[in-house]
Order: structure tokens, then C-alpha cells, then sequence
């Protein structure tokens, strides 16, 4: 615990997060840009042709749809159990993202579907839970912007992120007893030639290098406003 | 009387009289179940095969009408501070406000369903598998709605936002629900999605009124 509540200090994290922010913006151009060189070179798949390469923007962005609401998740409990101060901030700014993260897994899962399954929209079981989680994120923002009480709101949004939480197994569950059509999962099972799954797993990890860096700009710009609000106010930044 | 007990029937009898948001949830579930052969034909075939969905659709849709309200009332007029100072538990004031929002709107919603399922032609079987998975489904509704409503009691226009973030939790209900209704009409054993949906419920009763609690909690700033 120690070394999470070290962090836990505004200042603390202001001065780590800047040194940090740019190996990480130059690490994600890095990773990105490799992994679609190596993407747009790799052979076209027997069966899929080019449209194998929607495989590099679609497979990341679910992963890290889903990593976001962990996170979320997790900050939570921190917020709720610890009164840890840093992560209702940080809750906050990562559920845009996880939002954004949602509706590009829907839509190049759909632009896929087209010449796979021959339509953009089927109902099933991924694509469906994928659209209620898009909801969940939709409802956990709304709820923070609803509530004007700042403190209540961080509370308020924590207890419906774990509700969420403990929910979304069991949607996943309801919805794949429901429907099936979506492939299996690919990656650990080796199903997945190697000059595919090289480009994949450097763009997931570029992904999250995104993510982080992103998210690290947008804790960094709620602290400062938070300062701004407070000097305005005539108290202590 | 216990505190729980005076709690559940204050409750009902606010529901039953105040404006009558029993009443109106039953009338909303009628017009639903009016407005849909309106809107995709008269077909009895059609009609039989998607009354499951539409009734459990219309039935949660119900149910949320009046929602906003279960604790919204008692907290505009101070009456949910003298409930929290009250020997009882606040996670048994939740439980009591579920239950009386269920006897007060699942209930009637699930008496009210053999009706409707014969106007959508549904047949006999598979009525009385609709009506079990409502008397079993619709206690979820309540729970998980509860959760919502104490997250939006503060809220001037909470009943805009409560949908948005309870409609995505109750989706396993809906489809265990409609589930075991199209199994019992293919002539498949309902019972996998009326045991699941039980689950569910029995789940959904059992947690929500710690998260309702938490959340009331947090908003009466103690």
C-alpha cells in the first residue's frame, strides 16, 4: 500500500507524471508505427485478404476497452475502502477513453463483419455485451456529470463502477448463452500465424502506451484545473 | 409492529395512494403490449413467437416508471434522515423499499401477464413459463433499480439517468426471461432459464441493498 499512496499526492504525481509523459508519447509513436509497417507488410490472409489488417486496430481496441473498466474498477475500490484522493480523478478521466476504446472495437468489428459475415450488425454474443458495455460507460459518465457535489459525485460513480463490475461477468455469461457467432479467441490458443500475431502484439502494447499517456494528460489537466478553481476561489492551490 | 414491517407498508400505501404509480405502471404495460401488434402486424404467428421479449421488455420498462421515486420523496422531505437515524439497519430500509416497490409494481405487472400474452396469442404453456419467470425476474428489477434510484436521489431529473445506467445490468433478466418463454414455445425445457434467472434474482435481492445503502449513505453526507 505504501507505494500507492506515494503517488497519491497530487504534487507527487504532477512531477512523476511529467518526467514519464514523454518516453511514453515517443514509446507509443514507436510501437504503433512499427506495427503497422509490419502490419502493412505482412501477406494478405488466405481467407480474409486485406481485410485481415482491421484485425490490428479492431483486437486492441477490445482489449483495452475492457483493461479501461478494470482500471476504473479497481480506482474504485481505492476511492471507496482507502479515500485514496488521486483516484476518483483518475477514474474519471480514463472512462472517456474506455468509452472511445468501445465504439472502435464496434465499429471495426462491424466494418469486418460486413465482408465476413456478409452484414455490419449480427446479434451476437461479443458484439452485444460490447454494446452494453459501451452503455455502462455511457451511464457511469452521465452520472458523474449529473451530480454537481463534487465529492458525493466521485462516491456516487465509484459504487456504480463496482455494481458494473461485478455485473459484467455475468452479462457476458447471459449474452453467450443467448447467441454465438463471433470467432474464438485466437491469440493464446496459437492459432494465429506469427506474422500476424508479431504486429498484433506490439499494437496492443502500443495501445496501452496510448492509453496511459492520454490518460496521464488528462489527470494532469483536472489537477490543474482543480488548482485554477481553488486560486480563483482565493484558497490554497 | 417490527420497524421493517412499518417501513413496508408506509411504502405500499404510498404507492397505492399517492398519485397511484401502481395504477400507472399497469396502464403503461397495457399500452406497451397495445402499441406493439401496431406497430409489427397482426400476424397471431408473429405475435405468439415475440410475446416473451415484448411483455418482459414492457414489464421492466414498467417497473422503472416510478423508480426515481422510491427514495427521492422520503429524501426531499427530510423524512429518509429520521429513517436513517431509526434503529433498522439502512441496508434493511433498502430491502423493506424493494420489496414494497415489487408487491407494489413486479407483482401487479406479473398478475397482469396472462392477460396480455392472450392478446399476443401466446399458447397456454408458455404463459404460465412467462408468468413464473416474471414472478421470479421482476424482485431483480426492483433490487437493481433500487441501486439506481439511492446513486440519483439528489438529482432534480434523476429519472432521465436512471434508465441509462440500471437498463444495461437488467439485460440478463431480460434474457433469461424472454429465454425460458421461447424454450417453453419450441418445446424445450424452460427450466435451464427459469433456474438462472433465479440465480440472478436471488443474487441481485441479496446485493443490491448494500450498494442501495452505500449510496444513500453517501448522500445524506454522513
Amino acid at each position: 500500500m505504501q507505494f500507492l499512496f506515494r503517488y497519491a499526492n497530487p504534487h507527487n504525481f504532477m512531477r512523476l507524471s511529467g518526467a514519464v509523459l514523454p518516453f511514453t508519447a515517443i514509446a507509443t509513436a514507436l510501437c504503433i508505427g512499427t506495427a503497422l509497417y509490419l502490419g502493412f507488410t505482412a501477406p494478405p490472409d488466405y481467407q480474409q485478404g486485406r481485410t485481415v489488417l482491421i484485425l490490428f486496430i479492431h483486437v486492441p481496441a477490445a482489449t483495452m476497452a475492457m483493461t479501461v473498466y478494470g482500471a476504473i474498477a479497481i480506482l474504485s475500490l481505492l476511492s471507496l475502502v482507502w479515500r485514496h484522493p488521486l483516484s476518483d480523478t483518475a477514474a474519471r478521466a480514463a472512462a472517456p477513453f474506455g468509452a472511445l476504446f468501445t465504439t472502435l472495437g464496434l465499429i471495426t468489428g462491424s466494418l469486418w463483419g460486413k465482408p465476413m459475415w456478409g452484414t455490419y450488425w449480427v446479434w451476437d454474443a461479443r458484439l452485444t455485451s460490447f454494446l452494453l458495455l459501451l452503455f455502462l460507460y455511457l451511464g457511469y459518465m452521465a452520472l458523474w456529470n449529473a451530480i454537481e457535489d463534487e465529492s458525493r459525485a466521485a462516491r456516487a460513480a465509484a459504487i456504480l463502477a463496482l455494481v458494473g463490475a461485478v455485473n459484467i461477468p455475468i452479462i457476458k455469461f447471459s449474452v453467450n448463452w443467448w447467441n454465438t457467432l463471433h470467432q474464438g479467441e485466437s491469440i493464446v490458443s496459437g492459432a494465429l500465424a506469427p506474422v500476424f500475431l508479431a504486429p498484433l502484439l506490439i499494437m496492443m502494447l502500443g495501445y496501452l502506451l496510448l492509453f496511459l499517456t492520454l490518460w496521464m494528460i488528462r489527470i494532469r489537466t483536472a489537477i490543474l484545473e482543480r488548482r485554477a478553481r481553488n486560486l480563483m476561489q482565493g484558497g490554497a492551490a | 409492529m417490527s420497524p421493517f414491517a412499518t417501513l413496508l407498508l408506509r411504502d405500499i400505501k404510498l404507492a397505492a395512494r399517492s398519485g397511484g404509480s401502481a395504477a400507472l405502471a399497469l396502464s403503461f404495460f397495457a399500452l406497451v403490449a397495445t402499441l406493439m401488434p401496431l406497430g409489427i402486424g397482426a400476424d397471431l404467428r408473429l405475435l405468439a413467437r415475440v410475446a416473451g421479449g415484448v411483455l418482459w421488455v414492457g414489464a421492466v420498462l414498467s417497473a422503472l416508471l416510478s423508480l426515481d421515486r422510491l427514495f427521492q420523496g422520503d429524501y426531499e422531505d427530510g423524512s429518509l434522515d429520521l429513517i436513517a437515524l431509526s434503529p433498522l439497519p439502512l441496508e434493511l430500509t433498502a430491502l423493506a423499499k424493494i420489496a414494497a416497490h415489487w408487491l407494489s409494481t413486479g407483482l401487479p405487472l406479473t398478475l397482469l401477464s396472462p392477460l396480455l400474452a392472450l392478446l399476443f396469442n401466446l399458447p397456454a404453456a408458455a404463459t404460465g413459463v412467462l408468468f413464473v419467470s416474471l414472478l421470479i425476474g421482476t424482485p431483480a428489477v426492483s433490487a437493481i433499480g433500487a441501486i439506481g434510484a439511492s446513486l440519483t436521489l439528489s438529482l432534480k431529473r434523476g429519472g432521465l439517468i436512471l434508465p441509462l445506467i440500471i437498463l444495461p445490468l437488467l439485460a440478463p433478466a431480460v434474457i433469461f426471461g424472454a429465454g425460458a418463454v421461447s424454450a417453453a414455445l419450441d418445446g424445450l425445457g424452460a427450466k435451464d432459464a427459469l433456474g438462472l434467472l433465479a440465480a440472478f434474482a436471488f443474487a441481485a435481492v441479496l446485493l443490491s441493498p448494500f450498494a442501495a445503502a452505500a449510496s444513500v449513505r453517501l448522500n445524506l453526507g454522513s
